[in-house]
């Protein structure tokens, strides 16, 4: 194993790669240059405007994407003492450090096992890396209460694991552990993909310098390959976190009280919705720590190259006799996130089908969900494109305002924004409470950064030369718009498309709450089955949702890098 | 070779990926002290070569000694980081997550200020130390590659194609910097370089490189004056090969007689550098101007033998008569080389 396919690369014809920058500006020596070349133009770029029609497009979509949280505070701001006391009577301490808790575990588990995982995947001659990297990251098209419902299925003296081990007393799965095992089980693809992106994209370089100046291999990975893929771990956990902080459905299902689930219970027990509001408020607050703590965990180096040179390709370190060993526990883990719930849906799924269980509730709930998840996807892609358009164009003080707040969402667990638009709607806009527009709204708000960010992506790569040019052949703005700008982004936007799409199917918080009474997505009739433990009946609508999420999963997994997960975020 | 004792021995390398053969019968003698420039157009193999002497490849054949010591052949290797071998990256590769004191810490054992201090001083980084790489200009990241890779006192330091990412005004600047600093350290070295001026202007002695081996090494003088043939002529300065044919231990071309002492008779090639050549304006002349490339100090005349052979002038100053069209006369005047055909 002297020298992988990947040694190509080696050869001195390989033409420069120079990666996409986000910023836009020159990378390397050419940021000194940057005060020459302004120079050299010898006169100031006219001021460009935004368009009044795109700037009040991107108000528009601003207004709405603010709308929950500024609705929130209001009424937190107007609450009554009696409000206040039924807040602290809920021991609001105990929520946030049982939310944090269950947040912590969960990121180092997935770090834990997402890192190293990648590094096997990415690095190593492992048997299979290639399949691996497929299977490993499919875990991630299990929505977290599925997952939670069919872990359980596995447990408790007539689980699974009881009929096929022939164990008399197996413990039921709940609370702390039962949470912590079906987050961690279904969310470490988050971590695993972004590592695995980062390794790819190391400057292998960078490694090999370390090895030219003294270090062995093991003190190259301690000292450079870490430190670089800090970022990637950092933003993969950051993932993971406010996935954990944000799930309703899994730890409902396994009855650990968080912050999610005492907003839940304030909602529907409270006449005054006041206080689950405050506590809304609060677990903002915490996903807004999150944030912070990510950014601070990236430190102050800048991870681009700092030259323009060749990307070679790293070898693939040979494992020798702890290839098998490796494959083994790589197998165990894609086995374990893969089969468990896939076997307990498929068995509850038969068992459903045998007692003659109705069909057409499980079709009705599908239609809804497709249909909703549609108008959502499409009508988030229409919100993105103004925002995705102002902020590459034209930079300035709109074009952050509005990149920030379309963020927002993205902070924003479901739950909260599903209560914000309840309050609103039912004190200001009952002709739009419990109906599906308000729930598609609720969709565009909470993913809208899922179908800016690719957009924001590719057009910060299409050089506004290309429209410039369309412009001097004689074109108007809105003309080039449509003959050269949106032919050139359209695969970004169908993957914002997608991404929305598989997000909003799985959605449940949301739906739950804003739905009209009677109206049923996948997702809905996953959780109001599985709440009343009728397992059989939850199977079916389960199965489907995952073989929906599938195939886009597969077309996102090919595409996500770490850049682009990175930019999923507010700066 | 005489002369000096042998630092770097390779003797054969061969390093082929997979149909591509990137090094075949590689063959270099680097002595202590000497900073030798491996001279080769792009894809000729000259990166593949240094990353063989670092260790970063694994020869297929061959052999890699330094000081004697055998560090890669069939049966030995030594990893990159037991040579004692240093490399500045093309691209320079500095660590974007350490400042510039971490990275030029990066080689030494525990972080012994004074040495670092020392190497700051010598590569002029004074003032730049808790600068990350990021921040600072192209030169300076060059210099801070440079100044790492020297921290750790290798017994050979090797760069590739160090000042290619410098532009034109800097890398004459850079160039007799990295000079200087190499002469400070009394540092051996092989830089890789596709510029035939940089490999000439800096280097004690110059390795020819062509299609996988060296074809020629030699001091800056030896390879531009007597190339071993054609190709080595080309790759080092402008040359113009010109028919010819030996008789009498005499070759005649259409620029004028060579002496060819002890060569057989038959055809030939015969290299004149564009220098060499005198040219006058002559409405009699043999040869037309084809087009004229104007430098400012000197220019480029291209012209055009009756026999249809290209010949190219190299002249000082301006010459207004010598114009695109103009009828001249050539003659030899200086130094010539016969090629074996």
């Amino acid at each position: 194993m002297r020298q992988g396919p990947s040694a190509l690369t080696g050869h001195d014809a390989i033409p420069r790669l120079t990666r996409a920058r986000p910023s836009g500006v020159p990378e390397g020596k050419r940021q000194v240059d940057r005060t020459d070349e302004r120079v050299a133009i010898g006169r100031a770029r006219p001021a460009r405007s935004v368009p009044a029609g795109l700037g009040l497009a991107v108000l528009g979509v601003s207004a709405v994407a603010l709308t929950p949280i500024l609705y929130l505070g209001i009424r937190a701001a107007g609450a009554s003492a009696e409000a206040w006391d039924t807040v602290l009577r809920v021991d609001t301490l105990m929520l946030g450090v049982r939310t944090l808790g269950l947040a912590a575990a969960v990121t180092a588990t997935c770090i834990a096992l997402g890192v190293p995982l990648a590094w096997l995947v990415v690095r190593t001659d492992l048997p299979g890396a290639r399949t691996f990297a497929v299977l490993l990251a499919l875990p991630l098209v299990v929505p977290s209460y599925v997952g939670a419902f069919a872990i359980q299925a596995w447990f408790g003296n007539d689980g699974l694991l009881a009929g096929a081990l022939a164990l008399e007393h197996v413990p039921t799965v709940s609370g702390f552990w039962g949470a912590w095992l079906a987050l961690s089980l279904f969310t470490y693809p988050y971590v695993f993909l972004v590592a695995a992106a980062g390794l790819r994209g190391l400057d292998p370089s960078l490694e090999e310098a370390s090895r030219t100046l003294g270090s062995p291999r093991r003190d190259s990975f301690r000292r450079v390959t870490l430190p670089l893929l800090r970022p990637a771990i950092a933003a993969g956990g950051l993932l993971v976190a406010l996935y954990v902080v944000h799930d309703f459905g899994a730890v409902s299902l396994m009855r650990y009280e968080t912050f999610t689930q005492a907003i839940f219970v304030q909602y529907r027990s409270a006449f005054d919705r006041t206080p689950a509001a405050i506590l809304s408020l609060m677990l903002v607050a915490v996903a807004i720590a999150i944030l912070a703590t990510e950014q601070r965990a990236r430190g102050r180096a800048r991870y681009f190259r700092t030259g323009a040179g060749a990307s070679r390709r790293p070898r693939r370190l040979p494992l020798r006799r702890w290839r098998w060993p490796a494959f083994a526990a790589v197998s165990t883990v894609a086995l374990v996130a893969l089969g468990m719930p896939t076997i307990s849906l498929l068995d509850r799924f038969v068992a459903g089908a045998l007692d003659g269980i109705d069909p057409a509730p499980v079709a009705r709930a599908a239609v809804g969900a497709v249909s909703v998840s549609a108008a959502g996807a499409m009508l988030a892609l229409a919100a993105a494109f103004p925002v995705a358009l102002v902020s590459t164009r034209y930079p300035g003080v709109l074009a952050r305002a509005a990149e920030r707040s379309s963020y927002v969402g993205y902070a924003l667990p479901g739950l909260v924004v599903a209560l914000a638009f309840v309050f609103l709607a039912a004190n200001a806009l009952p002709w739009l409470y419990q109906s599906l527009p308000l729930v598609v709204v609720a969709y565009v708000v909470l993913f809208l950064p899922q179908s800016t960010e690719p957009l924001r992506g590719a057009l910060l790569q299409l050089s506004p030369r290309l429209e410039e040019a369309g412009r001097s052949l004689g074109r108007s703005r809105r003309s080039v718009f449509r003959t050269v700008t949106v032919p050139l982004v359209s695969r970004p936007m169908l993957a914002g498309l997608a991404l929305v799409f598989v997000t909003a199917m799985k959605e449940l918080p949301a739906t739950l709450l804003l739905r009209p009474t009677g109206f049923e997505t996948l997702a809905t009739a996953v959780w109001s089955w599985a709440s009343i433990g009728a397992y059989s009946q939850a199977a079916a609508p389960a199965l489907l949702l995952i073989a929906v999420s599938a195939g886009p999963l597969y077309l996102l997994s090919r595409r996500l890098d770490v850049g682009h997960l990175q930019e999923v975020r507010p700066e | 070779m005489t002369g000096g004792d042998v630092l770097l021995r390779c003797e054969g390398l061969s390093k082929r990926f997979g149909a591509a053969v990137a090094l075949d019968g590689f063959d270099l003698e680097v002595r202590r002290g000497e900073l030798v420039a491996l001279l080769g157009p792009s894809g000729c193999g000259k990166t593949t070569a240094l990353r063989l002497i670092a260790g970063l490849e694994y020869p297929d054949d061959g052999a890699v000694r330094v000081l004697g010591r055998t560090v890669a052949d069939r049966h030995t290797w030594v990893p990159p980081e037991r040579r004692r071998v240093g490399l500045v990256f093309q691209e320079w590769a500095l660590f974007p997550h350490l400042d510039v004191t971490g990275n030029v810490a990066f080689g030494l054992d525990g972080h012994p200020d004074g040495r670092v201090g020392e190497m700051l001083a010598l590569a002029r980084l004074d003032g730049l130390a808790h600068r990350m790489p990021h921040e600072l200009s192209g030169g300076q990241q060059q210099r801070v590659a440079l100044a790492r890779a020297l921290a750790p006192g290798p017994d050979l330091v090797l760069l590739d194609e160090p000042f290619s990412n410098l532009d034109a005004q800097l890398r004459a600047e850079v160039r007799s910097e990295v000079r200087a600093l190499l002469e400070a350290t009394s540092t051996t070295a092989v830089f890789v370089t596709h510029d035939q001026e940089e490999a000439l202007s800096i280097s004690d002695r110059v390795a020819v490189m062509l299609d996988g081996s060296v074809r020629q090494m030699g001091s800056p003088f030896e390879v531009y004056t007597a190339p071993v043939d054609a190709g080595v002529a080309r790759m080092v300065g402008q040359a113009n090969l010109v028919a010819a044919s030996i008789a009498g231990g005499l070759a005649r071309s259409s620029l004028g007689d060579v002496p060819a002492p002890g060569l057989a008779d038959g055809a030939c090639e015969v290299l004149i550098r564009p220098e060499s050549v005198e040219i006058a304006a002559d409405p009699r002349g043999a040869a037309t101007v084809e087009h004229v490339e104007f430098f400012g100090h000197d220019q480029l005349v291209r012209c055009r033998t009756a026999e249809g052979e290209r010949v190219d002038v190299r002249l000082i100053g301006p010459h207004p008569d010598l114009v695109a069209g103009a009828t001249v006369s050539l003659r030899l005047r200086g130094e010539a080389r016969v090629l074996p055909a």
